[in-house]
């Protein structure tokens, strides 16, 4: 690696640091949607979170979208947010949640008063707060300080061979200077879940792992589907994979080489007293599984790709990699890394390793990566069962 | 560090499939093992696109196919050695019910 590098971001009030700085006009439900996208018109600069969920979900399932709206609120990348929802009990738990951090949050609800009064009333706050953020400086900082995630997509087999393998350079490193790291895709370790497990720091991590795996593979096997075109994909078949397992391997191969020292629930935040790499039960869809990184307080996240998925996130930073050459070359405007040369033997691992880092940093330090400037916002909630 | 590119790669000496790095047509082609760096020749007996796999050695249906060293599905036909592997005569062993 070359000299250190100068990393500059955003401390938030309970000493997270960030590398994005929005504002977020988070609606609490469906319903609250056409509110929330309207303050964000009437406030330019300001960014609307739509979803499709939140109303008589229940149990876990409810826990889940409440965990995951209040850690998109929490992540560092986001200064200020407000809350609307249909009515006010729910959207006070989620601004409530989110007040914790000591960030500005405010909550409006919409019953007896409508959207466009609701819209005046939010729009005044939301203007307030944009401004301040907007006064809010960078300060060093370092990888130390911030968590990343690691998830790929549209995989095929240049991804094990290539982008998986660099990304995994950045994952060591990253865990090297004292970061925490998330990699997840529960159903996409099968046929290698055992590697995984061997890398569990201790029997209490690996019993929690393994207890998760089966959990989730349970529900998937108990359906008996065919999964091919599922999982593998169409997009992973047409790149070549064949099986969950072919594709599992690549996956894991982003996974560096350091041990892993927890596992997270969906949206989880890890112990921040203890860094390192985090297994995160999560789906292998790329939105939903982003959505809940972030949630768990990932501020920036590395995407390998092969055929060419092109999800982004609306508070992270989703960077893209592919070693696919046509892949590269057709959707520049997507991918931010080309590690091709990888495969034709131009520069080693190392290489690839440092040309990562170098997106990264600038990444870190404002610059907008490919899924930021094409306007790619997924977000995307996971649902445990169907709705009451 | 420059060398020729290779036209095939192998995660590990010993895998019995290897991946094309372009799109191929069949004939002798060379390669490498990512991991040892041994170059070797192989045939390959079908046009295939970029990415996708052929076999380095005979299979018998059922016969384990190996990549990263780990066996990653099963041969669902007879394979000759450098035939095209894909959906059509490989299948998961993991999720049996996930075949062609």
């Amino acid at each position: 690696m070359g000299s250190k590098p100068r990393l500059m971001g955003y401390r938030r009030e309970n000493g997270t640091m960030g590398i994005r700085n929005h504002v977020i006009i988070l609606p609490l439900d469906d319903l609250s949607n056409a509110a929330a996208e309207a303050v964000a018109k009437v406030i330019p600069g300001t960014l609307a979170l739509p979803h499709a969920f939140g109303r008589l979900q229940f149990g876990e399932d409810l826990q889940l979208t409440f965990d995951t709206l209040i850690g998109t609120g929490v992540n560092a990348n986001v200064a200020a947010v407000v809350v609307i929802g249909i009515e006010p009990k729910w959207t006070q738990k989620v601004a409530d949640g989110i007040a914790k951090t000591g960030k500005p949050v405010a909550a409006f609800s919409i019953e007896g008063k409508g959207d466009l009064q609701i819209i005046q009333e939010a729009s005044r706050v939301a203007a307030m707060f944009l401004q301040d953020a907007s006064g809010l400086e960078r300060e060093p900082t370092q990888m130390g300080e911030m968590i990343m995630s690691v998830k790929c997509g549209e995989s095929d087999t240049t991804s094990g061979l290539g982008s998986c393998p660099t990304t995994s350079q950045a994952v060591d490193r990253w865990v090297a200077a004292g970061g925490s790291v998330f990699f997840g895709e529960t159903s996409e370790l099968t046929g290698g879940e055992h590697l995984i497990a061997q890398r569990c720091i201790d029997d209490a991590c690996r019993d929690l792992f393994q207890l998760t795996y089966d959990n989730y593979i349970k529900v998937i096997e108990a359906t008996g589907a065919n999964l091919l075109g599922s999982q593998p994909t169409q997009g992973n078949i047409a790149g070549g994979l064949t099986t969950i397992e072919e594709k599992a391997l690549g996956n894991i191969a982003k996974t560096g080489s350091v041990p892993v020292v927890g596992v997270l629930k969906p949206a989880q935040a890890p112990d921040p007293k203890n860094p390192g790499l985090y297994f995160m039960d999560s789906s292998s869809a790329a939105a939903e599984c982003v959505t809940l990184m972030a949630a768990g307080g990932a501020v920036i996240h590395l995407f390998p790709t092969g055929q060419g998925n092109v999800i982004g996130n609306p508070i992270i930073p989703v960077l893209k990699l592919t070693a696919n050459i046509k892949t590269a070359k057709s959707m520049t405007e997507h991918i931010d890394l080309d590690v091709s040369g990888l495969l034709r033997y131009e520069y080693d691992l190392t290489v690839a390793g440092d040309m990562m880092m170098d997106v990264i940093y600038d990444t870190v330090n404002g610059r907008l990566c490919k899924a930021e400037v094409m306007g790619h916002r997924e977000f995307t909630f996971t649902k445990l069962y169907i709705s009451a | 560090m420059a060398i020729t590119p290779p036209q095939f790669l192998l995660h590990h000496d010993g895998d019995n499939v290897a991946v094309v790095m372009e799109d191929m047509q069949p004939g002798i082609l060379h390669g490498r093992s990512v991991k040892e760096g041994t170059e070797s020749t192989a045939l390959l007996n079908h046009a295939i696109p970029l990415g996708h796999k052929f076999a380095l050695t005979d299979l018998a249906e059922g016969d384990a196919i190996i990549k990263y060293g780990i066996k990653v599905g099963l041969a669902s036909a007879a394979i000759k050695k450098g035939d095209y592997i894909h959906t059509h005569n490989m299948r998961s062993y993991r999720w049996e019910a996930s075949r062609a």
